[in-house]
């Protein structure tokens, strides 16, 4: 009534043009456009999850009997205190998750993570419930759920309910050295690029010992492919551990199931009695 | 064409506004009107609220709910001048404190823990409507909790030395006082295992811990809403229309449902465990949570309690959220929880001197 035929023709044909424009900018396919949300960035929020063995092991590798080995008559078997578990605590195969294939060590380091893989029950993070750090939190096998509008973006893991505010302002460097570190965050197109730093040296990448120092840097890519597919990249640089930054990608699927939520994981408390159990009055029988 | 349009879409939209503002004023409380909102209509909620306060849950037995100004200008002098003087350097050279601690009422314990440089329990009293408050409790009107029904008597008397969410940090009379305390992890207070704060910091219902810490921030969407407790990084998700969890699925800080009436969030929470026992409360607990923005910088935050196993009638307590500009920084407790072990092996230590002392004595 108010619009003419060509306005309303002008009006359209602009926005396809200002559509096409920054789809070029992105870098996309311009085969997916994602739902905005408040603010009119792409919408991320729901309830996401990893489906594959990142957790177990970042590179490519075989099954193996169990994360825990020790040396057999033909070959490894699982260590005396995993043995119970059977096949239940042996590790799926994967091709791996890293960009060309291998984490580029520097010498001294790789020396390092292999011992890391050898005392795994004594030294990973993940056996005491600590905090995942990032990017592990990302695909330990368990859900998380992102917050976002136009203002704020929060991300909670229902592991060991870690939480991470991504600042959308400048927050400046990281006050303190933590163990989820620090997140700012930006959009470049379609992408949510978050740089991540102010880690501690105390989180690992997988069940496997790969490992970083507190100069570690992350830089995360997560960009929305379908209706229910994000697709997530980390940048990992560490010039005190690795010969050059080096990269993983991978799919997020979005949990559909009804009624989808984050439940309790408070872990801590699952630990208590490897942690303190010799510390009881009457510990009990072994 | 273009200027009448805008002309004549511009009457009714005044009209409309006008309206709704005179209807706003009628249905909801004074001062929502005004308060910043989210595309989707309902209030803004969303900030970092730091709320440390010297207002405790309960007045003083007599007292009433309103402090007079005078009345709180007294008491937050008195607060500033125990905490002058609780900030003075320790003396390096000090001997250690005699057996059985120096009976100073300090924070953890009577042994001398922090001074409190260290500490962040909040300087004056809550706010609210203007003035300040004495308690929190609103509803039964003497601002106390009410009586324990005769079975949550029997339980507190029956389940000593077992964990409450709302317990505080120094809450540790000895062990003497209570035997088996020591005895094994499950024994210990929450925040001592690093499960939840003390003082019932994320609740719900959410209290100051009076101690350090205080801080919570609220992202809200229209699905869910999400309430960070910093200690110990405890995020509360509240799904918003959503039916409740089943009633096998128990929870924590149990399980939150929210709806809006008018611009209040209204949280209703049930599915605790048995593990929090609130005041001694069972996992039946129903938590009913009022969230109102009364202006840019502050939350108003009401909180009704009901579990008929426990007290005689359900209660209700309030207080005001205030904004704060600071960051909320990683509270990484269990990862660094040296003290937990060695209390155990301390008590544990105390159990053999015992039992070489018993035995020399025969």
């Amino acid at each position: 009534m108010w619009v003419s035929i060509q306005n309303l023709m002008k009006v359209v044909f602009a926005a396809v043009l200002l559509a096409a424009a920054a789809m070029a900018l992105a870098g996309q396919t311009a085969t997916y456009r994602a739902p905005r949300a408040d603010g009119g960035k792409p919408d991320l929020n729901g309830i996401w999850q990893a489906l594959n063995e990142a957790n177990y092991d970042l590179e490519g590798h075989n099954a193996r009997p169990a994360m825990a080995l020790r040396p057999g008559p033909y070959g490894p078997v699982p260590a005396a205190p995993v043995l119970a578990l059977g096949a239940v605590g042996s590790v799926p195969p994967s091709l791996g998750v890293v960009e060309g294939g291998e984490i580029p060590y520097k010498p001294e380091a790789l020396i390092k993570k292999k011992e890391n893989q050898e005392n795994w029950l004594s030294r990973d993070p993940e056996i005491k419930c600590y905090l995942p750090g990032v990017p592990r939190a990302t695909y330990i096998p368990q859900p998380f759920r992102i917050f976002q509008n136009a203002s704020q973006i929060f991300i909670t893991y229902q592991y060991a309910g870690a939480a991470r505010n991504i600042f959308l302002k400048d927050p400046g460097p990281a006050p303190v050295d933590s163990w989820m570190g620090q997140s700012f965050g930006h959009w470049e197109g379609e992408t949510l690029v978050v740089d991540v730093t102010g880690f501690n040296d105390q989180s690992w990448f997988d069940r496997a010992g790969n490992f970083h120092s507190d100069a570690l840097h992350v830089v995360e890519r997560y960009t929305r492919i379908s209706p229910d597919v994000i697709s997530y990249e980390a940048t990992i640089e560490d010039p005190q551990v690795f010969t050059r930054p080096w990269k993983i990608s991978m799919p997020l699927y979005r949990r559909q199931e009804k009624g989808a939520a984050i439940l309790d994981f408070k872990c801590v408390e699952f630990v208590e009695e490897l942690m303190y159990g010799q510390w009881r009055k009457k510990p009990l029988d072994k | 064409m273009r200027h009448r349009f805008v002309a004549l879409a511009g009457l009714p939209a005044i009209a409309i506004l006008l309206l709704w503002t005179a209807f706003s004023a009628v249905a909801q409380p004074a001062k929502t009107h005004g308060v910043r909102r989210m595309p989707d209509g309902h209030p803004d909620l969303q900030g970092t609220y730091d709320v440390a306060t010297l207002t405790p849950l309960e007045r003083p037995s007599g007292s009433k709910l309103v402090l007079t100004k005078e009345e709180a200008a007294k008491l937050e002098t008195g607060a500033a001048l125990r905490r002058a003087q609780g900030d003075q350097a320790l003396k390096g050279d000090r001997p250690a404190p005699p057996k059985g601690g120096d009976g100073s009422v300090g924070a953890a314990g009577n042994v001398g823990g922090y001074n409190s440089g260290w500490l962040d329990p909040g300087s004056t009293y809550n706010v609210v409507d203007g003035e300040k408050r004495a308690g929190m409790i609103i509803d039964p009107q003497d601002g106390r909790v009410p009586a324990l029904t005769p079975e949550a008597a029997q339980r507190a008397r029956t389940a000593r030395a077992r964990p409450q969410s709302d317990a505080s940090e120094s809450n540790d009379p000895g062990l003497d006082k209570t035997p088996g305390a020591y005895d094994d992890p499950e024994r210990r207070p929450l925040g001592e295992r690093c499960l939840l704060g003390f003082g019932s910091t994320s609740g719900p219902p959410a209290l100051p811990n009076y101690f350090y810490n205080n801080l919570h921030q609220i992202v809200q969407t229209p699905d869910a809403v999400m309430i960070l407790t910093e200690m110990v990084h405890d995020a509360r998700i509240v799904r918003m229309n959503a039916e409740h969890l089943p009633k096998t699925i128990r929870q924590w800080m149990g399980d939150s449902v929210g709806h809006w009436e008018g611009d209040t969030l209204v949280v209703d929470t049930t599915n605790f465990t048995g593990k929090t026992r609130f005041r001694g409360a069972t996992a039946d607990m129903h938590v009913i949570e009022r969230f109102t923005r009364v202006d840019d910088r502050t939350l108003l935050y009401r909180f009704t309690i009901d579990d008929p196993a426990t007290w005689t009638k359900p209660w209700t307590g309030e207080y005001t959220w205030p904004a704060t500009d600071e960051h909320i920084y990683e509270y990484a407790c269990h990862e660094g929880n040296y003290a937990l072990k060695d209390i155990l092996k301390g008590a544990r230590l105390r159990d053999k001197e015992a039992a070489a002392a018993a035995k020399a004595a025969k």
